[in-house]
């Protein structure tokens, strides 16, 4: 009989959670330099917080944890850039985003702020003032966007846990290119206070993880109601963690089929095979009026996205993506009428989920048409037909935030190339159905999000 | 409602589209270097195909915007 491993010296477990911080922080030091995931390491902020942790002033479920976040969240003493070149400009945060204050109550250590597309319009992760993220698993490949940096350190191993934001796809989309679990929580779930706006219609923020007990765990953490945030809903946190081995048990399952099987790489619904087999899913439902349901996302992002930035296109124009700029200029152009009218199909849109989710519990989707794309890839085949890249990496993403839905999005790695990924949508409010199903998934080795070999 | 006539909508053309671009942008008082002008056409072209889908879609009167969900 083998005898139990000798306990560490105790000096060494009075300094776990410095140490550990000490380890990210060089691993951060190592590897960034490849995937361009970090904009700001906050190493005094984060040796602080560990100090506390080993001096016993601080605990809590997540106690010890290195986290990073997308850099639209402000952290107090940085200027919240959002992806820019413009917001450097700004004075620095004078407080911290409430999500990372509540991660940072249940033991978290917050070690930096991650790169993104600029002020997240964007699917590919490239950006033209911080340089391009790089997919860890492929570094010629896009990570991902607009939350790149989220998705590719925790991809490459740099943090376990890491927060972005999702207005059409932008946890959901570096999820799958990256492969790690990502989740985007019901519109109006978590607190966007102290958060760099895009669409307000559309935004949700959420967490990004290597596991879904650590995705659930700092859900857990971030939940509950904030009257700084007036779209942030009233309901009392409703705790995910304890259902995660529960299996799918009744759960009714189905593939979403017609627009979500059509027109996209057959590997996308390879993924979505694997993951609907595990489950034991048989049945395809119809998710109506899909395409008009992007169209109307797209109205409304373009013309509250203009909205937003009016007084800087007014002021420096020459200073955004030019790519970003000149679609934000078209969509300060377009009639309210238009964008009205997306807003009121938008009720239509969600009556009819409200319709299909008493005959189903859980919808199987893919989260994009393809694998990672190169860098500096501009189209891609869809349908037969070869179109731009930048807004059709969101096809099928799109249509589901547009219903405030949650969603996790679970990674597949199908044989040896690049991820995929897959969107288990849930009904509205009930984030601990998805993260059951997902958890499930991540048991019964379907998903996982292994670290990519980086050296 | 469904029950109306519509007038069908007309596509917006690339002469056009420039037109509004060069009126509208002094109104919102944005200046447009000439080297931006594409690419905000292509776009504006683009939003007007998409808003299509969504304008010729009956819609009853009495479905109000309210980005609220509920189970």
């Amino acid at each position: 009989m083998a005898s139990n491993p000798p306990l560490p010296p105790a000096q060494s477990r009075d300094h776990a959670s410095r140490a550990a911080v000490a380890e990210t922080l060089r691993r951060i030091e190592r590897l960034d330099p490849l995937v361009n995931a970090f904009t700001d390491v906050t190493a005094e902020r984060a040796n602080r917080a560990a100090e506390a942790l080993d001096a016993g002033r601080a605990t809590g479920p997540l106690a010890g944890v290195p986290f990073a976040v997308k850099n639209l969240f402000d952290i107090a003493g940085l200027p919240t850039r959002a992806g820019s070149r413009i917001n450097r400009d700004r004075a620095p945060a004078e407080r911290d985003s409430p999500l990372i204050s509540r991660l940072e109550a249940a033991g978290a250590i917050l070690v930096g702020a991650l790169n993104m597309g600029e002020y997240a319009y964007d699917f590919t992760g490239e950006n033209v003032h911080d340089g391009h993220c790089h997919n860890p698993h492929a570094l010629d490949h896009m990570a991902g966007g607009s939350s790149s940096g989220a998705g590719a350190a925790v991809a490459a191993g740099l943090v376990p846990l890491a927060l972005g934001s999702d207005t059409n796809g932008s946890i959901r989309v570096p999820a799958a290119f990256c492969g790690v679990f990502g989740l985007k929580p019901t519109f109006g779930r978590l607190s966007r206070a102290a958060s760099f706006p895009f669409v307000t219609s559309l935004d949700h923020l959420g967490p990004f993880a290597r596991s879904v007990r650590l995705l659930a765990g700092a859900y857990d953490a971030m939940q509950g109601p904030d009257a700084d945030d007036p779209t942030c809903t009233a309901r009392l946190p409703e705790p995910s963690v304890a259902q995660l081995d529960d299996g799918p048990g009744s759960l009714r399952i189905a593939v979403a089929g017609g627009y979500f099987a059509t027109g996209g790489d057959a590997d996308a619904y390879r993924a979505v095979a694997a993951v609907a087999a595990a489950l034991g899913a048989s049945r395809t439902i119809d998710i109506p009026e899909a395409a008009r349901a992007r169209a109307a996302a797209y109205l409304i992002t373009a013309s509250e996205g203009a909205a937003l930035h009016l007084d800087r296109l007014r002021s420096r124009p020459a200073d955004f993506d030019p790519a970003v700029r000149d679609r934000l200029i078209a969509g300060a152009m377009m009639p309210a009428s238009w964008v009205n009218r997306a807003h009121r199909f938008r009720r239509w849109y969600g009556e009819r989920f409200a319709e299909l989710f008493k005959d189903v519990d859980i919808i199987l989707a893919p989260s994009t048409p393809c694998r990672a794309p190169k860098l500096g890839q501009t189209t891609l085949v869809f349908g037969g037909q070869e179109l731009p890249l930048r807004p059709n990496i969101g096809v099928y993403t799109q249509p589901i935030s547009f219903a405030g839905l949650p969603v996790a999005a679970v990674p597949v790695f199908l044989d040896g190339g690049l991820p995929l990924g897959v969107q288990v949508i849930g009904a509205p409010w009930r984030e601990d159905s998805v993260l059951r199903i997902a958890a499930f998934l991540e048991r019964e080795g379907v998903a996982a999000a292994p670290i990519a070999a980086l050296g | 409602m469904s029950d109306l006539q519509l007038e069908p909508l007309a596509a917006l053309d690339e002469t056009s589209a420039r037109t509004l671009t060069r009126l509208m942008a002094p109104m919102l008082g944005i200046p447009l270097d000439p080297d931006w002008i594409e690419t905000v056409v292509r776009n504006l072209t683009a939003n007007a195909q998409v808003a299509r889908l969504v304008l010729d879609f009956p819609l009853a009167d009495e479905l109000e915007p309210a980005a609220v969900f509920r189970l």
